[in-house]
């Protein structure tokens, strides 16, 4: 089992394509990782920066409200507010949708599809989402943020980047964590600790549920947190006020210590937890029971988890161990496409253009893509916990999940392009050599081109990494 | 791979006779749906997120109660909880429901656990609910106990039992059949395309059986059915048709109004519409009915956190009674969720992952009017690891005497296969 380019492109890619010719091998995929993200800058999506800016403005003006003491003059002024509120929602909301046809077009379009592919991995490995209008539209921006230029340095890097993004901090309830005995708590009675992003940092995110950690370290990793906030402008802020003062032990070791609170301690730990050992095996897990099966060859795993081992968790190069490994290239159809490596890979078959109708009307981007998401059990940056989204192939092939898919390609090719190609050459170049006899004819004894080329979406073939 | 230009004819032999007619594909055989194994009826809802008991069901008479929960509202006052009993009282969220409290027909049993203790991970504290076993090791067995249960009984269908809902459930998972549904789900194909899709996804098994459920579940099997000999008189036509030259463009129905209606369907999802199509599977075969609320994770502000997931709770129940009207008087509803949580609120007005939490019954096959359970009380040294409400039953010892008292399962199947290494002790006497 070695490099083969239709794999590199359906496994770890975002699909074939009829323009873009597949990678020559592993050293050029991670060749392409690693150089400038074109993607990204040929379809933008705004960093975190352009919310944090309209939260703040949106609190700025509710601040000027709160001390009028004329009523009527207070209360015209919240109706202003109000009115300036939903305004400003609507138009970002509209906006929001046009990202999510960007990041789909960035798959269609891209030369480096497992850029793409690591994004939605880690996007998904540090799960968050907002509980708030403005939050709940800054998780593809944060992603721009913290994800994307994380993606090939060291995972500690990532790790600190996600533990000190306003989305995750604003998710996990850290902003309003505060330690027992902090400046803040003294100051102001109630007030206290949330155990939430300091559990969910160990089980999740470095060490893994089975990891060696203790209620108590738990505890303790939420004090040494305590001081990760966000400042009035809504951007990242590290008070000391709110730290638990003294030392804080997790794991054995022993953090901090006298006089203020530093961030330098808590970024100590991340720096600990994201190259622990046990991190490494989970990490590496997780790379291979995402990318190549439910339940990947320990060998695999072995490989991948001593090179993170080694390098320190160094990304590109845990990534070449997973793509050099001989049990990555297993010939047989793997995993179950999600739905948005399916919508993804289906827009790329087709190439369709960026300014293609349903690029410029939001209205029916809606329809295209958030709603069929929603319906195939991946509702668009939402994922269901912290945990992210299920691995196993039967959390996406379930009888209601399946009908969203079929229904979908039966009916969006047609949406999306004016003429829809011969489904028959259509086949040959989605699933390659996986065609077999049954789905042969298949396609050739559908009805009509709609049909044929919803049969290629349905196959198996396709539906499978 | 040999034989991809394999000639028509030989293909559509093969398929027929080998293939498809050992699947037993809904397309080629009819369905039929047997006479259920009995008349009660059961709902099962999982509250995901860990469900903080000590507010929805609220211990007033417990002196340390108001300690760990300052600020707290008390019973009787404005927009206060629901005094039950004198000793409990209900959190205002689910306040709409006081009626069937008093008629009977809701009660609670506070208390409660799995057998999970400890690490207190939503995740493997909701595989261990789902699984019903008792320990973490355990988790990892790939079925549910409601689906163990169905294994026991003999005459289910898929009919019987609906999980319904996008996602899908470890406590429905298992050789049992169960059908996996949801209200705005829809094929909205055609019969012949169905039966080219039909053969397309032949070799992979995961795709087939769920495409046969859906086709099934989506009432297209009727339509859909033809016999063996239909079929090949069909593909044969195909054959004369010639589908060899350019394929014609579809007719037909607009597709960008099918995908409107789809966004439609897709936006009017919610509890009612769950509610009112598990009520309307009840009332006809269907016996077990399955699905899961999300959003108990109150870690913070939890007076404002809680508020939309009660009222999710409260709108299905409702809507469970209403949809089955004559019914509800055989149905029992339990409502159990991962764990409980701290005693205390914690620093941020709300609370953190604890260990006992509370069960919620109802309909009109239990006794409700009453909170069940040993309460432990809240005083610190009470509490477990100081922190939590000591669970001081098993929940799963509830869930199994209540499909005892509905279904007349036997102890030993419920002890060994259902749940196992489960006492059932005493009989708590929830099913009237």
């Amino acid at each position: 089992m070695a490099f083969d380019p239709l794999l590199a492109d359906i496994r770890f890619g975002c699909g074939r394509s009829p323009v873009i010719a597949p990678p020559s091998g592993v050293e050029e995929m991670l060749t392409r990782l690693t150089g400038p993200d074109a993607a990204a800058a040929q379809f933008p999506v705004p960093g975190y920066d352009m919310l944090s800016a309209k939260q703040a403005e949106f609190a700025r003006q509710r601040r000027e409200i709160k001390p009028v003491k004329d009523k009527a003059r207070r209360d015209k002024m919240q109706a202003a507010y109000r009115e300036m509120y939903m305004r400003e929602i609507k138009e970002l909301r509209r906006e929001h949708r046009l990202w999510l046809w960007n990041q789909m077009m960035r798959r269609a379009h891209t030369e480096d599809g497992l850029r793409e592919r690591l994004v939605a991995f880690w996007a998904d490995h540090f799960a968050a989402s907002g509980k708030n209008a403005v939050f709940n539209l800054s998780v593809a921006p944060s992603h721009e943020d913290t994800i994307r230029p994380h993606l090939t340095g060291r995972f500690a890097d990532l790790v600190k980047a996600v533990m000190t993004q306003p989305l995750m901090l604003h998710f996990l309830d850290q902003t309003t964590s505060r330690g027992p005995n902090s400046q803040m708590a003294q100051k102001k009675k109630g007030g206290g600790l949330n155990e939430n992003l300091a559990r969910e940092l160990m089980e999740l995110h470095t060490l893994g549920v089975d990891g060696p950690y203790t209620q108590a370290d738990v505890r303790e990793l939420a004090e040494l947190l305590a001081g990760l906030s966000i400042g009035a402008d809504f951007s990242f802020l590290f008070r000391p006020a709110l730290a638990e003062p003294g030392a804080e032990t997790v794991l054995g070791r022993s953090y901090g210590g006298p006089g203020e609170a530093r961030l330098e301690d808590v970024l100590q730990v991340l720096d600990d937890l994201a190259t622990h050992p046990v991190t490494a095996r989970h990490i590496a897990r997780k790379l291979a029971v995402h990318f190549v099966a439910d339940t990947p060859d320990p060998a695999l795993v072995d490989h991948v988890a001593a090179r993170f081992e080694e390098t320190g968790g160094q990304l590109d190069a845990v990534y070449g161990a997973l793509l050099e490994h001989p049990a990555a290239w297993d010939p047989a159809p793997g995993n179950v496409k999600r739905p948005l490596d399916f919508i993804g890979s289906a827009l790329r078959l087709f190439a369709v253009p960026p300014d293609s109708r349903a690029g410029r009307q939001p209205g029916i981007q809606g329809d295209l893509l958030r709603a069929p998401l929603m319906l195939m059990g991946q509702p668009w940056d939402e994922p269901p916990g912290p945990e992210g989204w299920p691995e196993e192939d039967e959390a996406w092939v379930s009888p209601q999940r399946l009908a969203a898919r079929v229904r979908w390609a039966w009916t969006a090719p047609s949406v999306l392009m004016e003429d829809l190609p011969d489904p028959r050459a259509l086949l040959t170049l989605a699933v390659g050599d996986r065609v077999d006899e049954a789905l042969d004819f298949a396609v050739k004894a559908a009805a009509d081109r709609t049909e044929g080329v919803a049969l290629v979406l349905c196959s198996p073939a396709f539906q499978r990494m | 791979m040999a034989g991809k230009t394999l000639d028509r004819r030989k293909f559509l032999t093969r398929s027929l006779l080998l293939g498809c007619s050992a699947a037993a594909s809904p397309l080629w055989t009819p369905v039929s749906f047997a006479a259920a194994p009995w008349d009660a009826r059961m709902v099962v809802i999982i509250l995901r997120g860990a469900m903080d008991g000590l507010d929805v069901v609220q211990p007033w008479g417990d002196p340390a109660f108001a300690q760990l929960r300052p600020g707290a509202p008390r019973p009787g006052t404005e927009g206060g909880p629901k005094d039950l009993d004198g000793y409990f009282a209900l959190h205002p969220g689910l306040a709409r429901l006081m009626p069937l409290w008093r008629a009977g027909e809701l009660g609670f049993v506070h208390a409660v656990s799995t057998p999970y203790r400890d690490k207190r991970s939503h995740f493997t504290g909701q595989d261990i609910l789902e699984a019903g076993v008792a320990d973490e090791a355990a988790s990892v067995r790939s079925d549910g106990w409601l689906n163990r249960m169905l294994q026991q009984v003999p005459g289910v269908t898929a009919e019987t039992t609906y999980a319904i809902g996008r996602g899908d459930m470890l406590l429905t998972r298992g050789t049992a059949p169960v059908s996996d549904w949801s209200p705005d789900a829809s094929l909205g194909i055609d019969a012949s395309a169905l039966r080219r899709m039909d053969v397309m996804m032949h070799e992979d098994p995961l795709f087939r059986d769920n495409l046969g459920e859906a086709i099934v579940l989506s009432g297209l099997a009727d339509s859909a059915a033809l016999s063996v000999g239909d079929m090949a008189g069909d593909m044969a036509g195909d054959m004369a048709g010639g589908m060899t030259g350019d394929m014609a463009m579809s007719g037909g129905a607009s597709p960008r109004r099918e995908l409107k209606e789809m966004a439609a369907a897709a936006r009017n999802s919610g509890v009612a519409q769950i509610a009112a199509f598990a009520a309307e599977k009840l009332r006809g075969d269907a016996r077990i009915a399955s699905f899961s609320l999300n959003g108990w994770d109150t870690h913070a502000s939890q007076e404002r956190t809680i508020a939309a997931p009660l009222e999710r709770l409260e709108s299905v129940i409702l809507g469970l009674k209403e949809g089955l009207g004559p019914i509800w008087g055989k149905t029992g509803v339990i409502a159990m969720t991962e764990f409980g949580r701290t005693a205390a609120t914690n620093g941020t007005g709300g609370t953190d992952h604890g260990t006992g939490g509370a069960m919620l019954l109802a309909g009109g096959a239990l006794r409700g009017g009453k909170v069940y359970g040993d309460w432990p009380g809240l005083a610190e040294e009470a509490l477990y690891v100081r922190r939590d409400l000591m669970p001081t039953r098993d929940v799963r010892a509830h869930a199994a005497w209540i499909m005892r008292g509905l279904f007349g399962l036997s102890i030993p199947d419920l002890e060994a296969a259902i749940f196992p290494g489960l006492e059932m002790g005493s009989e708590p006497g929830l099913v009237l």
